[in-house]
């Protein structure tokens, strides 16, 4: 059963996996500088150029490429089993995948070579070759093709089942891709109207206007990361809690609430920049406030389902339910852990989003600190816990070292506390993000540097080495496992068989207002911004 | 309607309530309180900015309005990563008017130990305004990735 499904979830994870692996090549490097080490000199051999051209392939890599191979390919997977139902048209997957495949190697050649070094916000006027951005184009539209594959599998699904509820975990699914969909207009309109036209020189770049369309992107990109993960905490962590979901209509309506409130808000990351007025800024911090939200919701909901797992495992008292949950399982004890580090990315966020209090940490290292934890954790580190039952579930093998899984979870864990903390702490103290700060820290730093940037070099040492051990651990588990083991995907039941309402199961009212919610945040702001545009800028190459 | 349990119904008082307390202090302090983020001031053009206008050559550094009150201008520029110009000096009590704009690329413009953080943009005038009352030596450094020398690009304020 499934068996076309399970192939083309097979090639998304592989190939995820192999930019994880590359991407995160790089941080050892990156800590090492922080601590004062360069290496990169002597890497010039091997053809890296730069600390800057080693962090554009970290960010890309690992932020772009694996989660979003991850992503098409689990989201599709979890929908067809929940639903039951096959795909209609894998042509159209396959093609997706082929097509990102593309991209991604145009993409690569120029990194590789040095000629693409623009960090993965790839702000203009910085000016890679045009094949870069075309590349990118080719990836993500790749991955809008196999959301059209699921959204035609889904569709003759609703057509055999008039008036049936989707079942929780393929609507989450198809909600994320429907989010993906609408929010990549913004870099879509980016590199098609603004950067292609300007690397050919036909006009030159209002970066003001290329910052506003990328982050049009860049917000509920962060939700295409992040809701993935909800879906296995929502709809799978319950269920192998050895417990049920909570409140499932109150599952659905947070993923209701991301749709609409993911993309008007991306001025937040704008708050500093000179070209947006005051007022719009804070009409963006109120929303991200809102969208704060339904994370809250998810924090209660999902607290909540393991509860009743550890309950139903025999806990007993106020806290005695933790003690009972499956520690020993690495797939949920990697995801528990992402989790709790998740909830610290999150407190974090509400304060960056917390309008003039971005003034103290805008561009400073508390921003990739609150990256690392939010994606490089609360995300990856949930993928890496997912895949300690999908690759069993896909090879029929049993994990090669449940031992090995759950140390590595356990250091990632550490490591990125004790990484992020010194991001956190350094960013306060005034050290830029993304910047080789073991060279900042003789021009303009402090003393009061050594000791975070010190804990920003072990605590990513400790990552890289958790890192290796997850690569270990599936290659190993994948190609050498030698025990056979059923494993099936954990698909949690709802605590309360209560019916769904129509209006949480029902699409149009909350399109529409997706749709008015983008228009009333960024329309006037948009129209102004492309009426007043200059197009001024040539193109840099400044690395 | 759906079942929601009472200590979640709670959880989302609570959340409500917590949200809505920030965003009014947030506002109050930006819209009443003046600490707010910054605005458009003006536009240039970044391919002749340096020629004339407030960022010609001879116009950029200090300038003293009032007494204890200036203006400076300042321009970005990667390769050399340098601000033009890459020291001021100024007395303590001084309230300075700091106007910034990028020849190139995108800089930012964070001076440090204070409030004062813009991103910069070519095209763009950055503008922010701060006092300083206390004597000591400010670094003001670039927090936006602008090519390989990125980690080279400061200046300093000395407050005496």
């Amino acid at each position: 059963m499934f068996a076309v499904e399970k192939k083309i979830l097979s090639w998304h994870v592989i190939l995820a996996c192999v930019a994880l692996f590359i991407g995160t090549l790089f941080g050892p490097l990156q800590a090492l500088e922080h601590m004062g080490i360069n290496l990169y000199p002597a890497l010039q051999a091997v053809g890296l150029q730069s600390y800057y051209q080693g962090l554009t392939l970290h960010g890309v890599l690992n932020a772009l490429v694996w989660t979003t191979f991850f992503i098409t390919g689990f989201l599709m997977y979890v929908m067809v089993k929940t639903l039951d139902f096959p795909l209609t048209k894998p042509a159209l997957n396959w093609a997706g995948f082929y097509l990102m495949v593309v991209g991604l190697v145009m993409a690569a050649i120029p990194l590789l070579l040095n000629q693409a070094s623009i960090l993965y916000t790839m702000y203009p006027p910085l000016q890679a070759p045009w094949y870069y951005y075309l590349g990118l184009t080719l990836f993500v539209v790749g991955s809008w093709v196999s959301g059209w594959g699921m959204l035609a599998t889904f569709l003759a699904w609703r057509k055999q089942n008039p008036g049936k509820t989707t079942p929780f975990m393929a609507l989450a699914g198809m909600i994320t891709m429907v989010l993906w969909q609408i929010c990549t207009l913004g870099i879509a309109a980016e590199i098609l109207g603004l950067i292609l036209p300007w690397t050919f020189g036909l006009y030159g770049m209002d970066s003001q206007l290329a910052r506003t369309l990328f982050w049009f992107t860049g917000h509920p990109l962060v939700y295409f990361w992040l809701l993935p993960a909800y879906v296995s905490w929502y709809g799978m962590m319950p269920k192998q809690s050895g417990g049920k979901l909570f409140s499932e209509p109150l599952a659905r309506f947070s993923f209701w609430l991301f749709l609409i409130l993911s993309t008007p808000l991306g001025f937040h990351h704008q708050f500093l920049d000179p070209g947006v007025p005051a007022v719009w800024k804070f009409l963006h911090a109120a929303l991200t406030y809102a969208v704060f939200f339904p994370s809250m919701l998810t924090a209660f909901n999902v607290i909540a389902s393991m509860e009743n797992g550890g309950r139903a495992r025999g806990g007993k008292g106020l806290f005695g339910w933790l003690l009972t949950l499956p520690w020993t399982d690495p797939s949920w004890a990697t995801q528990a852990l992402a989790m709790m580090i998740f909830a610290l990315g999150g407190v974090g966020g509400l304060i960056n989003a917390s309008y003039n209090i971005n003034l103290v940490v805008h561009n400073t290292a508390w921003v990739p600190g609150h990256l690392h934890l939010t994606v490089g954790s609360g995300v990856t580190l949930t993928f890496m816990g997912i895949l300690y039952w999908l690759i069993p579930h896909l090879t029929g093998k049993s994990l090669w070292s449940k031992k090995l899984a759950l140390w590595q979870a356990w250091l990632w864990f550490a490591g990125m506390l004790i990484f992020s903390r010194g991001m956190h702490w350094i960013g306060l103290l005034g050290a830029p993000r993304r910047t080789m700060l073991g060279v900042a820290l003789g021009n303009y730093g402090s003393a009061d540097w050594r000791v975070p940037t010190l804990m920003v070099g072990i605590g990513g040492l400790i990552l890289y080495t958790s890192a290796l051990m997850f690569f270990v651990e599936i290659v190993m588990s994948a190609f050498y496992s030698k025990e056979s083991a059923t494993v099936e995907m954990p698909v949690a039941e709802p605590l309360h068989a209560e019916p769904i309402p129509a209006w949480l199961n029902n699409w149009q009212p909350w399109l529409i207002a997706t749709v008015v919610l983008i228009v009333v945040a960024y329309g006037p702001m948009l129209i102004q911004l492309i009426s007043q545009a200059q197009f001024t800028s040539p193109g840099f190459k400044v690395w | 309607m759906i079942h929601i349990h009472k200590y979640e119904k709670w959880w989302i008082g609570l959340t409500i309530l917590m949200l809505v307390v920030f965003a009014m202090l947030v506002g109050v302090s930006a819209f009443s309180k003046g600490f707010q983020v910054p605005e458009p001031w003006m536009r240039v053009d970044p391919n002749t900015v340096k020629e004339s206008g407030p960022f010609a050559d001879a116009n950029l550094g200090l300038h003293e309005l009032a007494p204890g009150k200036y203006e400076a201008y300042l321009l970005a520029q990667a390769q050399p990563w340098r601000y033009y110009p890459s020291e001021l000096t100024i007395p303590v009590g001084s309230t300075v008017t700091f106007y910034v704009t990028s020849v190139d690329v995108q800089h930012g413009f964070r001076i440090q130990d204070t409030n004062i953080n813009l991103q910069v943009l070519p095209g763009q005038v950055s503008k922010a305004t701060y006092t300083f009352v206390k004597a000591g030596e400010f670094p003001y450094i670039c927090g936006e990735y602008c090519g390989v020398g990125h980690q080279g690009m400061f200046g300093k304020i000395t407050v005496k």
